[in-house]
């Protein structure tokens, strides 16, 4: 069955990525930080695919520590891979509209200090994986159920503390109409990146459980 | 029972240390060499950076910490005891209990030679609030001691388990040790901020009851072989 929803899926995600720079060209020009705000459609959206990522890796965490089910495994792999890589695109999309709009690359503000740490904490996951030899699955397991934790925080700290990072209502107020024209190519963008976060992830999912054959298929042609 | 299996595995920790002192002694002598690398980056012309001291007693008691998570568990798998414990027919979240109470009573320890040291030498007014400094303390190292027994006990049968534990540690407590400084600068000022603080107590408190009950659900499975 997932064979079969990764081309549709494949295709929806293409068609959206070629529509998405028309909308987003054509949506209207903010009226004090005029062309940077565009990095938004691409900025809050790759941040909605890491959580998205973020998500189904701590589930699949809890799921893989609790029953030892090796296709839960592979999607808190795929899980913390993607989150790692939208997070990064959060990171430098992040500092390159905070150089216009704050005139500096970099604040130490609870929302970007917490964002940079729960990054961290997915690549100290993938690093686990790969260098802590046998059983280090159910440690990159625990790490990803604890960064699954953090998210929440980090996504309420712009509501709890007084940031320069806008708060969490700016995309219910957008796509209630605050800013008209910019709701509709924001909502495709976001799904866009959400999709293309899935997609990503199932990839990833179907090359693990391919390996996953190779090695059985390696095991039984030695000990034939 | 379970409460008694903690106290068990503590008092056999206590034993151990008061036979050996390894660990009180070296977390100890690391925690006041800490002190003194911070003393040469942080001082300026005889006088203190503004709120240094706060970031320096969190420091200290993180790498210390670090130290100490290092051993109490490296001493069990020397004398191939983990298993033992492990075997034994008693909760297993009662074991990691026991060791974190074992590592808090050590870093309390730490801390409480850390904090005079460090009001002297940086001339903080670290015991202007004393309930409110000792109420960020407990439940900063708290969430701390959490987060590090679990990732201890589990990086026991890892490759490169030294280099992975601060690894592992430090993102995930990382909220825990600014939600510690924050709240000890606010101390710091003077007048001495208490709604600050208290504010920052509250978070602390929040971040060691989700660490607790994670670390309290994973034990069983993550143990398990």
């Amino acid at each position: 069955m997932m064979k079969k929803a990764l081309a549709p899926l494949t295709v929806i995600v293409a068609v959206l990525f070629v529509c998405a720079p028309y909308l987003i060209a054509q949506a209207p020009l903010e009226s004090t930080m005029g062309l940077v705000q565009k990095i938004f459609y691409f900025h809050v959206p790759s941040w909605m695919a890491m959580y998205t990522a973020i998500t189904v890796c701590a589930i699949a965490s809890a799921m893989f520590l609790f029953t030892n089910n090796r296709s839960a495994d592979a999607y808190a792999v795929a899980g913390a891979e993607v989150a790692v890589l939208f997070g990064l695109m959060g990171l430098v999309s992040g500092p390159l509209w905070g150089r216009k709009a704050w005139g500096v690359w970099w604040q130490w503000d609870v929302r970007l200090t917490t964002a940079l740490l729960m990054e961290l904490i997915f690549i100290a996951c993938l690093l686990v994986r790969k260098y802590g030899g046998p059983g280090s699955e159910k440690l990159a397991a625990a790490t990803g159920l604890f960064g699954g934790a953090t998210a929440p925080f980090v996504y309420k700290s712009v509501d709890i503390w007084r940031t320069v990072h806008p708060k969490t209502s700016v995309v219910p107020e957008l796509l209630k109409g605050s800013m008209p024209g910019s709701g509709l190519p924001f909502a495709l963008s976001a799904i866009g990146f959400v999709l293309l976060s899935i997609l990503l992830m199932q990839l990833r999912v179907r090359l693990a459980k391919e390996q996953a054959q190779l090695d059985d298929l390696y095991l039984a042609y030695e000990e034939s | 029972m379970f409460l008694r299996t903690a106290l068990l595995v503590l008092r056999k920790d206590a034993a151990i240390e008061a036979k050996s002192w390894e660990m009180l002694s070296t977390t100890m002598f690391f925690a006041v060499s800490c002190v003194l690398v911070f003393s040469f980056a942080f001082v300026k012309e005889g006088e203190p950076l503004e709120d240094a001291a706060a970031g320096i007693l969190w420091i200290a008691v993180a790498f210390s910490g670090t130290l100490a998570l290092g051993r109490t568990f490296e001493r069990e798998r020397y004398a191939e005891t983990l298993r033992a414990l492990l075997l034994a027919p008693a909760a297993r979240p009662a074991l990691y209990l026991g060791k974190l109470l074992g590592i808090l009573f050590v870093l309390a320890i730490a801390e409480a030679l850390l904090t005079p040291l460090i009001a002297l030498l940086f001339h903080a007014a670290l015991f202007a609030r004393p309930l409110l400094l000792a109420s960020l303390l407990v439940t900063g190292t708290t969430g701390f001691g959490a987060v590090g027994t679990l990732f201890a006990a589990m990086l026991v049968r890892a490759r490169s388990r030294d280099v992975l534990l601060p690894i592992l540690l430090y993102p995930i407590t990382i909220p825990v040790i600014i939600a510690g400084v924050r709240g000890t600068a606010a101390l710091l000022a003077s007048p001495p901020d208490d709604a600050t603080a208290i504010m920052w107590i509250g978070i602390l408190v929040a971040f060691d009851v989700v660490f607790l009950t994670l670390a309290l659900w994973t034990f069983e499975p993550l143990m398990t072989e």
